[in-house]
C-alpha cells in the first residue's frame, strides 16, 4: 500500500497510539524513511505531546491544596455526608 | 494513569493504609478529616479536568472544591463500582461543563460549535525538520507558557480529549467512558486535537528551539 502525505497525516495519532493494522504501520513507515516533511510532522508532534505529558507543564495553581481544603473544612462542619 | 492518582492512603493515626472502601466507610460514619486524605491524590486530576473545560485556573479551583463537597454530600451513594477519582472526576466535569454553559450568552455562539468531527482533512504546520526539545526546557517559563496557550487556542471538545488522554495519561477507553464519547470518536477528536496542537505550537517551539535544546 502507498500512502501519500495527507494520509499518513491521518493516520499519525494511531501511530502513536500504536493502533494500527501492522500493513498501514508498515506503510507508513517507508513514507516516513523517505518523506522529511512526514517525519517532521511526526516527530514534532510526539515531542509536544511528551512536553504536555509531564507534569512541570501543568501544576497545579500555587497554595490550591490549602485553600480546598480551607473550603472544606469550614463547609463539612455544616453537612454531614448521606448515610448508605 | 499518573502514580499520583492512586487509592488509597493512609492517616497520620493508623499505620496500617487504608484501602479506599475502608476510609469511605468511616468518613460516613463520621471521621470528616478522613475525607481530606482521599482526595489529596486526585487533585491533580480534577483540577486538569476542570481546566480542560473552563481554561481558567480561578474558575477551575472553584469548581474542583463545588465537586470535592458535592462528592462529600454524595459519598453515601458511592457504590464502589468505579474507583473514587473516576468519581470524583466525573462530578469535576460535570460541574465545570454546568459552570460553561451557565456563563455562554445564548446569542453569543462560539466559532467551535461549528467545528464538526467529521472526516475533514486536517494540515499540520509542515516542517523540514525537527530538533527534538528536551523535557528539561519545561524549566523555562515561557515553554510552559507556549504549551498551555496551545491547549487554550483548542475548541473544548478537542481540548478535553488532548488533556485526558496526553496529559492525564488516561487510555482510549478511560477517555470515552469519562467523557461519554465512543472510541472512535475519541481516535478521531484525538487526531485533530493533536494536529491543531502540532500546527499552534510547533512552529514557535521551532523558532524558539535554539533556546531549548543542548549546544
Amino acid at each position: 500500500m502507498v500512502l501519500d502525505c495527507k494520509h499518513v497525516w491521518r493516520e499519525i495519532s494511531n501511530y502513536i497510539d500504536g493502533v494500527l493494522d501492522p500493513s498501514v504501520r508498515a506503510s507508513m513507515e517507508e513514507h516516513l524513511a523517505h518523506c522529511r516533511h512526514c517525519a517532521a510532522v511526526l516527530d514534532s508532534t510526539h515531542n509536544i505531546l511528551y512536553l504536555i505529558a509531564d507534569e512541570r507543564t501543568f501544576t497545579l495553581p500555587a497554595g490550591f491544596s490549602e485553600r480546598l481544603h480551607a473550603r472544606l473544612e469550614s463547609e463539612l462542619e455544616k453537612s454531614e455526608p448521606a448515610s448508605r | 494513569m499518573n502514580s499520583n492518582e492512586t487509592q488509597s492512603s493512609s492517616t497520620t493515626t493508623d499505620p496500617q493504609p487504608l484501602t479506599e472502601a475502608e476510609m469511605i466507610s468511616r468518613i460516613i460514619a463520621g471521621e470528616r478529616e478522613l475525607f481530606y486524605d482521599l482526595i489529596k491524590p486526585c487533585e491533580r486530576a480534577v483540577f486538569l479536568t476542570a481546566f480542560s473545560v473552563l481554561k481558567s485556573e480561578a474558575d477551575a479551583e472553584e469548581v474542583v472544591q463545588e465537586a470535592a463537597l458535592k462528592a462529600y454530600k454524595a459519598l453515601g451513594s458511592f457504590r464502589g463500582e468505579a474507583k473514587f477519582s473516576t468519581w470524583l472526576v466525573k462530578i469535576t466535569l460535570n460541574e465545570a461543563r454546568m459552570r460553561l454553559r451557565r456563563s455562554r450568552v445564548e446569542s453569543e455562539v462560539s466559532l467551535e460549535d461549528f467545528v464538526g468531527d467529521g472526516d475533514s482533512d486536517y494540515t499540520p504546520a509542515v516542517l523540514t525538520d525537527w530538533r527534538e526539545i528536551p523535557s528539561e526546557a519545561l524549566e523555562r517559563k515561557e515553554l510552559r507558557a507556549l504549551l498551555r496557550r496551545g491547549l487554550d487556542e483548542l475548541p473544548e471538545k478537542y481540548r478535553e480529549v488532548l488533556i485526558s488522554r496526553d496529559v492525564r495519561e488516561l487510555n482510549i477507553e478511560e477517555t470515552a467512558q469519562l467523557l461519554g464519547i465512543s472510541i472512535g470518536m475519541v481516535k478521531t477528536r484525538l487526531f485533530r486535537a493533536r494536529l491543531m496542537m502540532q500546527k499552534i505550537v510547533a512552529p514557535e517551539l521551532r523558532a524558539q528551539g535554539k533556546r531549548y535544546t543542548r549546544g
